[in-house]
């Protein structure tokens, strides 16, 4: 009579990994540049969902912010106001294609071989009838350890560990400047090609010939 | 609940129970706004009358034409569908669903009382700024694949304005965060209850400082009169909302007043205590959980009115400033967030900082020995180093 049951976290577990890779591909296959954005934002979003459904609310919310909401910016930063035409498209070569499946092929690999050798990531149907979820976990001691104060290391015997040695917060601003300065090259890059004439005006002539009989 | 129900089922019906449980609640937020959505529009108009010496909708049932948002609705469901023909049709026609699933979701993490929540999390605030970003999605994609140059002059714009404002607006969120010592909603209203000199806005003065920054923020990033730019009425016809007619043109107004409340909620939680009261009414007449079951559920049913109805006032503030104000220019807008905001969220962030590092425990409660249920206020300046909350 098990077959009446439906398991909703495997049901949306399926649902989610299900969007997330269909979406990926999908946008592997579009040529329109901001379908492709918009495929990308909900395959990722998906993936959010598969870490809210794994209890892991600050990685979800994470992705969400960063990936999501930066895809969001790449699409209107990067691609609407650099893009000369309206929807535009873009074609990829058969060579960039081998290139980029043996590189993903690759990755795929080691990435499957890697997760299938581990013990704990087994499905549950494997590990038995309770599989050992928790979310007692909150997002302190992270933020902890980014500042320096190890919460997960207070057992230590060597005191210099004890005492935040391995805190992250160096590595963490390196990382804050470096990017603030790629951000900084980025404005100074993006703002040398903009043309003084015509912002936005390539739209007229393409689409709307009649609005630019005004011009 | 779930599992309580769950109880009454067989072994092999939980699934039936679970699903049960899910569309209850869903449905109770989608009835929730919905229903607030139409209030809403209604009061604006009503509001806007007033403001502006007119009577605003009077015919539609009754005497204030409290009906006129349904005979509305009625109107634009019945409305033609058009999508343009320079459109991108397939994300012409899914914008307005990412926006207000965008503004949905954030009701998913927003407590209506203590422990009435759709999904606890221990870092709700974040959530919700992360899901509340993600409207601008709706609104950029709305304006490109119109095929207009209004709609992608608004969509433009709202992008601009939404992505910096955010900025202000995450520091503002972290001042409350900062004092109570923790992420999770239900905490932050926990940490105010008792008596409005409890809540945070009250705490200390830059946190009253940051309530108005924060409301500033917030009325940008819903995009409300002054900082109406994607939708500017008098400049860009309707903005990113140009080519869109009868039903996807409403949800995309369902969205933008769902954003309202959420706001609305937001700041009521995290600076205005939440679902406890300026008086602890239901403190004082004995509905707390330490009186049974069922004194607890009418204390929280006090509680969320109380909250919606702070959300309301937020909302009918909104209106109001809309209908009072001009609007600004695109850069006055982006000198507003850059120059003034920005700056004045990192000045409060560092004082309320200071502060708490000087008064650990909070001023006000030093002179007003009152301890209502609940506690004071546990400000966590300096971390204990066992995992701080």
């Amino acid at each position: 009579m098990e077959t009446a049951a439906i398991n909703w976290h495997s049901f949306f577990f399926l649902l989610f990994a299900l969007v997330a890779c269909t979406f990926a591909v999908a946008m592997l296959l579009s040529s329109n540049i901001v379908r492709m954005a918009f495929y990308l934002v909900i395959s990722l979003g998906a993936v959010s969902g598969l870490f809210f459904l794994a209890g892991a609310d600050f990685v979800g919310a994470l992705q969400l912010m960063i990936y999501v909401g930066g895809t969001v910016v790449v699409l209107i930063f990067g691609v609407m106001l650099t893009a000369r035409a309206p929807f535009l498209r873009m074609r990829t070569g058969v060579a960039q294609w081998a290139l980029a499946a043996i590189v993903g092929g690759c990755l795929l690999a080691v990435l499957l071989q890697a997760a299938l050798s581990v013990d704990e990531w087994a499905p549950p149907s494997m590990v038995g009838e309770n599989p050992p979820v928790s979310n007692t976990y909150t997002a302190a001691p992270l933020g902890l350890g980014v500042l320096g104060v190890r919460v997960d290391q207070l057992d230590e015997e060597d005191a210099t560990l004890r005492n935040g040695m391995s805190g992250y917060l160096l590595p963490f601003e390196i990382v804050s400047i470096h990017l603030l300065v790629v951000l900084i090259g980025a404005a100074y890059l993006a703002r040398t090609k903009r043309r003084p004439k015509e912002p936005t005006g390539d739209r007229q002539e393409t689409v709307e010939p009649m609005i630019s009989s005004g011009k | 609940m779930a599992e309580y129900l769950a109880s009454y089922f067989d072994s092999q019906w939980h699934w039936v129970a679970y699903a049960l449980v899910g569309l209850v609640q869903a449905g109770l937020l989608l009835a929730l706004i919905l229903t607030g959505a139409a209030v809403f529009i209604w009061m604006e108009r009503k509001i806007a009358g007033r403001i502006q010496d007119r009577l605003g909708p009077s015919r539609v049932g009754g005497r204030f034409g409290w009906l006129q948002s349904l005979a509305d609705g009625i109107k634009l469901i019945a409305k033609e569908d058009i999508v343009p023909a320079a459109a991108d049709g397939l994300l012409f026609r899914i914008a307005p669903y990412i926006s207000f699933m965008a503004a949905f979701s954030v009701f998913l993490a927003i407590p209506l009382a203590d422990g009435w929540v759709a999904l606890r999390m221990n870092v709700a605030v974040f959530f919700i700024l992360a899901v509340a970003g993600l409207e601008v999605l709706g609104v950029v994609l709305a304006g490109y694949a119109s095929g207009s140059k209004w709609s992608l002059f608004g969509a433009m714009r709202e992008a601009a304005q939404v992505v910096s404002y955010e900025v202000p607006l995450g520091l503002c969120v972290v001042v409350p965060v900062m004092v109570v010592g923790s992420m999770d909603l239900v905490e932050i209203g926990r940490a105010q209850s008792g008596w409005f000199w409890q809540w945070l806005i009250f705490h200390d003065p830059f946190t009253f400082i940051t309530f108005w920054v924060f409301f500033t923020c917030a009325l940008a990033s819903v995009n409300r009169l002054p900082f109406d730019m994607p939708e500017a009425e008098s400049e860009l016809v309707a903005g990113f909302m140009t080519e869109y007619s009868g039903f996807r043109w409403s949800v995309f107004f369902m969205a933008e007043y769902t954003s309202m409340f959420a706001v609305s909620c937001l700041a009521a939680i995290l600076f205005f205590g939440g679902w406890n009261g300026p008086i602890p009414l239901a403190t004082m007449i004995g509905l707390t959980p330490d009186n049974g079951a069922l004194t607890e559920w009418l204390g929280n049913l006090l509680g969320m009115m109380n909250l919606i109805a702070k959300g309301f006032f937020g909302v009918t503030v909104m209106i109001w400033t809309r209908w009072s104000l001009p609007r600004l220019r695109i850069d006055q807008v982006l000198t507003t967030c850059l120059k003034y905001c920005i700056p004045l969220a990192a000045a409060m962030f560092l004082g309320a900082m200071l502060w708490l590092y000087a008064f650990p425990g909070g001023v006000v409660s030093r002179f007003v020995q009152t301890s209502p249920v609940g506690g004071t206020p546990t400000p966590v300046a300096v971390v204990d180093g066992k995992g701080g909350v």
